[in-house]
């Protein structure tokens, strides 16, 4: 119950944030000035944007489905924050430590599919629908990509718990029960030699350890923003199409919480992003010989210290992925439906395959 | 033109470069951000040259100076006006509304040195009729009537676009106008007592 309040918390507040930067971000990028007047620099403009959304009618057109159209945001928070239960924050802090979370988390977001689903059909709108059909189509087979990068990830860590794989990135390697006498090799390849457990750093991140999980960190994170419908791949909230896609019947409170649910979605696949290949609430400092700086930026396990470097590299790691979402979706143009298609069947997913079948061989070098 | 001056690049490489110089391209903008316009008037060689940084000016806060001779909400001097009624006569669009009453003796002088013998008890300008053509200003023999730089000046209701420029209150255009209704009739009465003494010569 205290991990629910608290990872809730923590993501309300990180959304508040996030809503100022997005706006603050395009107006920099645009040339412009973005919110001025509520607080120091507009700061306290998204924390009143919520206030007003919560004032104001709720409203549930007389034609729409009424018990679908009250349930779908629920449904669709419930399962973006679902998804939060098994994020790792720190060395020792995790909502929910289970074994098998990468499969949990894939599992429970898909859920988000149906929520938008019954947003769109339930408001009896053509804007609606039209945007819940193409979200559907869009994040069912965006999930093949995705779901195929963090296979690669699933084999060359050969676990399924966030956990596991964020101690397996770090110099805490043989902290971690089980994994006590594993060792982490320069680029995972133990001929050439170099012995990279204790030096740490960015030399353990996934990403280092195999480098092909960078092209697959590429493939997540181009599938993640289509997931989370993001600019370019926005066509279901197309603004100057759709209107607002599925949610263009909702206001006030439930407005709210598919906003919510939307910026969580965001910053839910970042950390997955770094998690999984950025590795996680490890420092990027390596130990250089006398320079310990991978020692000094973790911390202590079990104490405050280890609570505050893992949770500040997490979210620093998240918030840089952030920012590429928002810069991203002030630089590149919507993709129309068909190159969006096209992009996932004919390009995303056969590399993800060659990934897959890459990191398998690359498995074997390992051990 | 010959066809051949535009080349289309593709290929993976090509793609990847493109979408990397758009990347670079919002984040020179973003880098830039701490830069910013100043508010500098059209007149500044530096007005229609701003290389980089926000270009919004937070207006209520800053605004561009306006030219000398821009043409914005008028002015009356009261105190300068001779009521001659010209600008309300060349008004296009009858915007200046003047009544004058006529005073029973010398009022006093402008600054320009012209003697003042008329009161005006009413001397509105409808602000929403304006049309900002100038010319009441330019046939003001007393320069009294102006152009000023301000032109931020909306209402909420449209009654408070009439402008009440007269320096009388009702009461004492009402005492003014009966001075002169007093000295009119002294006048006739003195005239009409004089027409009947040379009546009875």
């Amino acid at each position: 119950m205290l991990a629910f309040l608290l990872t809730l918390m923590l993501l309300l507040g990180i959304v508040i944030v996030l809503a100022y930067a997005e706006r603050k971000v395009a107006a920099f990028m645009q040339d412009r000035m973005g919110p001025t007047e509520a607080g120091p620099y507009g700061s306290l403009q998204s924390v009143l944007d919520v206030l007003k959304l919560l004032q104001k009618e709720d409203i549930v057109p007389a034609a729409a489905d009424k018990k679908l159209f009250k349930l779908a945001p629920i449904l669709i928070f419930a399962a973006v924050f679902a998804g939060f239960a098994v994020i790792p924050f720190t060395p020792d802090l995790i909502p929910a430590g289970i074994g098998i979370g990468v499969f949990y988390l894939l599992a429970i977001i898909s859920l988000d599919v149906v929520g938008l689903l019954m947003a769109g059909w339930g408001s009896n709108n053509k804007y609606a629908m039209l945007g819940a059909m193409r979200s559907v189509a869009q994040i069912v087979s965006y999930e093949i990509p995705a779901g195929l990068a963090i296979l690669s990830v699933v084999m060359i860590c050969q676990s399924l718990d966030f956990q596991e794989i964020s101690y397996q990135q770090g110099i805490l390697l043989n902290r971690f029960p089980g994994l006590e006498f594993e060792k982490n090799w320069l680029f995972g390849i133990e001929a050439l030699g170099i012995n990279t457990t204790n030096i740490g750093g960015i030399t353990t991140w996934n990403i280092f350890r195999a480098p092909l999980l960078l092209v697959a960190f590429v493939i997540y994170f181009i599938a993640s923003l289509a997931e989370s419908n993001r600019a370019p791949f926005d066509i279901p909230e197309a603004e100057s199409e759709l209107v607002a896609g599925f949610h263009v019947e909702y206001s006030g409170f439930r407005f709210a919480i598919l906003f919510l649910a939307e910026y969580s979605m965001m910053v839910l696949v970042s950390l997955v992003a770094v998690i999984l290949f950025l590795g996680s609430w490890n420092t990027p400092l390596p130990n250089l010989t006398a320079l310990k700086l991978a020692n000094w930026t973790t911390g202590t396990v079990g104490e405050l210290s280890g609570v505050l470097w893992g949770g500040f590299w997490l979210l620093s790691k998240t918030f840089v992925l952030l920012f590429l979402q928002l810069q991203i979706r002030w630089t590149y143009p919507r993709l129309r439906v068909d190159q969006l298609m096209y992009l996932c069947w004919k390009v995303l997913t056969p590399v993800a395959l060659g990934i897959v079948l890459l990191a398998g061989i690359w498995r074997l070098l390992m051990v | 033109m010959e066809k051949s001056s535009v080349q289309h690049k593709t290929g993976f490489w090509e793609v990847v470069k493109s979408l990397l110089s758009g990347l670079q391209l919002t984040w020179r903008h973003f880098r830039n951000a701490d830069k910013r316009r100043a508010p500098v008037p059209v007149m500044d060689e530096s007005y229609f040259k701003q290389p980089e940084g926000l270009v919004t000016l937070t207006y209520p806060y800053e605004a561009i100076p306006v030219p000398e001779n821009g043409r914005y909400r008028l002015h009356n001097e009261i105190d300068d006006c001779i009521v001659c009624d010209l600008c309300a006569k060349i008004c296009p669009v009858n915007c200046i509304t003047i009544e004058s009453v006529k005073a029973t003796e010398e009022i006093g002088m402008t600054s320009d040195g012209t003697k003042k013998r008329l009161y005006a008890p009413v001397f509105d300008i409808d602000m929403a009729k304006c049309c900002y053509c100038g010319l009441c200003t330019t046939v003001c023999p007393t320069d009294c009537l102006t152009m000023t730089p301000v032109y931020d000046f909306a209402e909420v209701d449209i009654k408070n676009m009439i402008y009440h420029f007269t320096d009388l209150t009702p009461e004492q255009a009402e005492e003014k106008k009966q001075l002169l209704a007093k000295q009119q009739e002294e006048m006739a009465a003195a005239k009409s007592a004089a027409l009947a003494a040379r009546k009875q010569q």
